[in-house]
């Protein structure tokens, strides 16, 4: 009776204990995201100020100055990423939705999921094969290539789902007014999915927005203004990188006021995006 | 499946094909396939490109360059050894951290909290998943290197265990696979809590219906069930942290040796070609970075195909 008694005894603190352990798991995951958000402001807080958003890099020594130019060129370069990259996968993604056999279907998916996963710096040497060296020089499109084709993969996916879900009724009822199939995809199909797919693309951006590697050998940075799309440009996630392994004081405060506006940027796209998505999902059910 | 219904009827062909042309259906499909075919190209471009642009290296070290573990690019020798070591180190350690963790919150979201907190907490993951890998290395310079070179490997040094010897600097392979450890968590979590959540439900209640504790039911009935899904889920994570750059290269102590303490500084593949790569001044030392990304790419490659393999076995197994 005793051991049995024991037993019990042991099998229920064995289930605290585990089911404790996970919590604290939990817990101490979170708690990094918030310790990542409170140690920014903390440190970046004080340093973004007007100036940091409207003007150029200062040389070193000099006090002050901003970052004009990385917003500038970030923005330049999520512009090319999303002009090369979407299209291909958006384009991409309703063959594999509305056109391909099985087979094809499958092939395409499983090696979006393997371009999914290549490293972004590999992707900054494969376009620094195709693009920088023929033109022999490091510029904003070749960065904005690179961005490009890391966005193909997500593009592709959420397109494909998004199709997939809308109702066949309504596919069915353009058919039977006599529309083609190209008619019922331009007209009903994509347009009952686009809020989906624009959500994604948020999504999409946001991941591209903070990607360093891709961008070291393609876009290289600038401390001036970009001209045009030809030349080198600055971008805030490689001004964080340079700024942070650098051994001046000022750079590091520079560094924290481009890591909050950069995470600030990622995450409220993020939190919008999902706030879009849940939304339309309420309205929808 | 339209044209072999179309081959079928002969004489009608024609005039279908024009007019299914007419009214867009065929250049839908032709646009889109083309756009597919592109995604198709660009993937086997890459291992084309990584490949041929490293002929020098392929020609003159041959398979040496995988296993010697000299990289001098005044002498022009180039042996990839000490990177990808420092690579697998990492992950490997990363993964042994990030593994319990990870699947313990995937268990704590799907098989204790309530929904609304599960659901809730599952979005700060997916937040965490979106810091970027550049700020992650900030915060670990700042914060996590001073702390390791104070209080965490001396401490660790004390111990007097195998290959945590040495001065404490701060950077190292261990701090490197601390930050990887935290980047790679929400992968883990989110693939495994998907996994977790496929298990039906009546294995559970199975379970518990014959007195098993929550805790019983989780790891002998649930995990068990999910298994494969969860090691695709770590293979998963591992992929990615095999091509983490920013983070790593920040902490890692970018010296091109094979360290034999983990508290000492060494490099990685991805992080000696974010710091070499603008800098290469010959061409076999653009080369050799150049091999050095085929080599990861590879890697990765390899890692991905399996990983996405095994959660496609599993979650399509728990549907049917």
């Amino acid at each position: 009776m005793a051991s049995a008694e024991a037993r019990r005894m042991r099998r229920r603190v064995a289930n605290a204990a585990m089911l404790g352990l996970t919590a604290a798991a939990t817990v101490l995951t979170v708690s990094v995201l918030f310790f990542i958000l409170g140690y920014l402001v903390y440190q970046g807080g004080s340093s973004v100020s007007l100036s940091f958003f409207t003007e150029l890099p200062k040389p070193v020594g000099e006090a002050g100055g901003g970052m004009a130019n990385a917003i500038v060129g970030s923005g330049k370069l999520l512009l090319i990423a999303t002009l090369t990259g979407v299209p291909i996968g958006f384009l991409a993604g309703v063959y594999v939705a509305e056109f391909a056999s099985p087979v094809p279907a499958f092939v395409l998916r499983y090696a979006t999921d393997l371009l999914n996963g290549v490293p972004s710096i590999v992707v900054g040497i494969f376009v620094y094969a195709l693009i920088v060296l023929p033109m022999k020089q490091f510029s904003t499109v070749a960065g904005g290539v690179a961005l490009g084709i890391i966005m193909i993969p997500i593009a592709l996916r959420s397109t494909e789902e998004y199709l997939r879900s809308v109702p066949k009724s309504l596919r069915e009822a353009s058919l039977a007014l006599g529309a083609s199939r190209a008619t019922t995809i331009v007209r009903v199909i994509v347009p009952a999915a686009s809020g989906g797919i624009v959500t994604a693309l948020m999504l999409n951006l946001a991941r591209v927005a903070g990607e360093t590697a891709p961008l070291l050998f393609t876009a290289l940075n600038n401390r001036f203004w970009s001209r045009g799309w030809l030349d080198p440009t600055a971008s805030l996630p490689v001004m964080i990188f340079t700024y942070a392994i650098a051994p001046y004081p000022d750079w590091h405060r520079q560094a924290w006021a481009a890591g909050l506006v950069l995470l600030g940027l990622v995450l409220v796209t993020n939190i919008g995006a999902r706030w879009l998505l849940a939304r339309r999902r309420r309205a929808g059910a | 499946m339209t044209t072999t219904a179309l081959a079928g009827r002969a004489g009608a062909a024609r005039t279908t094909f024009l007019s299914r042309l007419r009214r867009g259906d065929e250049v839908a499909y032709l646009l889109t396939f083309a756009f597919a075919l592109v995604v198709l190209l660009i993937t086997a471009a890459f291992f084309w490109q990584l490949y041929a642009q490293s002929p020098i290296v392929w020609d003159r070290f041959g398979t040496r360059f995988l296993y010697d573990t000299a990289w001098d690019p005044v002498a022009e020798q180039f042996g990839a050894a000490p990177f990808i070591f420092g690579t697998l180190v990492t992950s490997f350690l990363a993964l042994l951290l990030a593994v319990p963790l990870g699947v313990g919150v995937a268990i704590f979201l799907t098989e204790l909290a309530p929904r609304r907190v599960s659901e809730a907490t599952a979005l700060l993951v997916d937040l965490l998943a979106a810091v970027p890998s550049v700020i992650y290395g900030l915060i670990a310079i700042a914060v996590l290197v001073p702390f390791m070179r104070t209080t965490v490997q001396p401490a660790l040094a004390a111990t007097g265990l195998p290959f945590l010897g040495g001065p404490a600097y701060g950077v190292g392979y261990l701090t490197a696979s601390l930050v990887l450890t935290f980047m790679i968590v929400p992968f883990i979590v989110s693939v495994s809590r998907e996994v977790l959540m496929a298990v039906p439900r009546e294995q559970r209640e199975a379970a518990l219906a014959l007195g098993s504790t929550t805790w019983e039911t989780t790891w002998r009935i649930v995990l068990p069930f999910a298994r494969l899904g969860i090691v695709g889920a770590v293979f998963l994570a591992l992929g990615r942290a095999l091509g983490e750059t920013m983070a790593v290269t920040m902490v890692i102590g970018n010296r091109p040796e094979i360290g034999h303490s983990l508290l000492g500084p060494g490099y990685s593949m991805a992080a000696v070609i974010a710091n070499e790569f603008t800098e290469a001044t010959s061409d076999v030392h653009l080369q050799a970075l150049i091999a050095v990304g085929f080599v990861l790419f590879v890697m990765t490659m390899i890692i991905n195909a399996v990983a996405r393999a095994l959660i496609l076995v599993t979650t399509r197994s728990a549907r049917s």
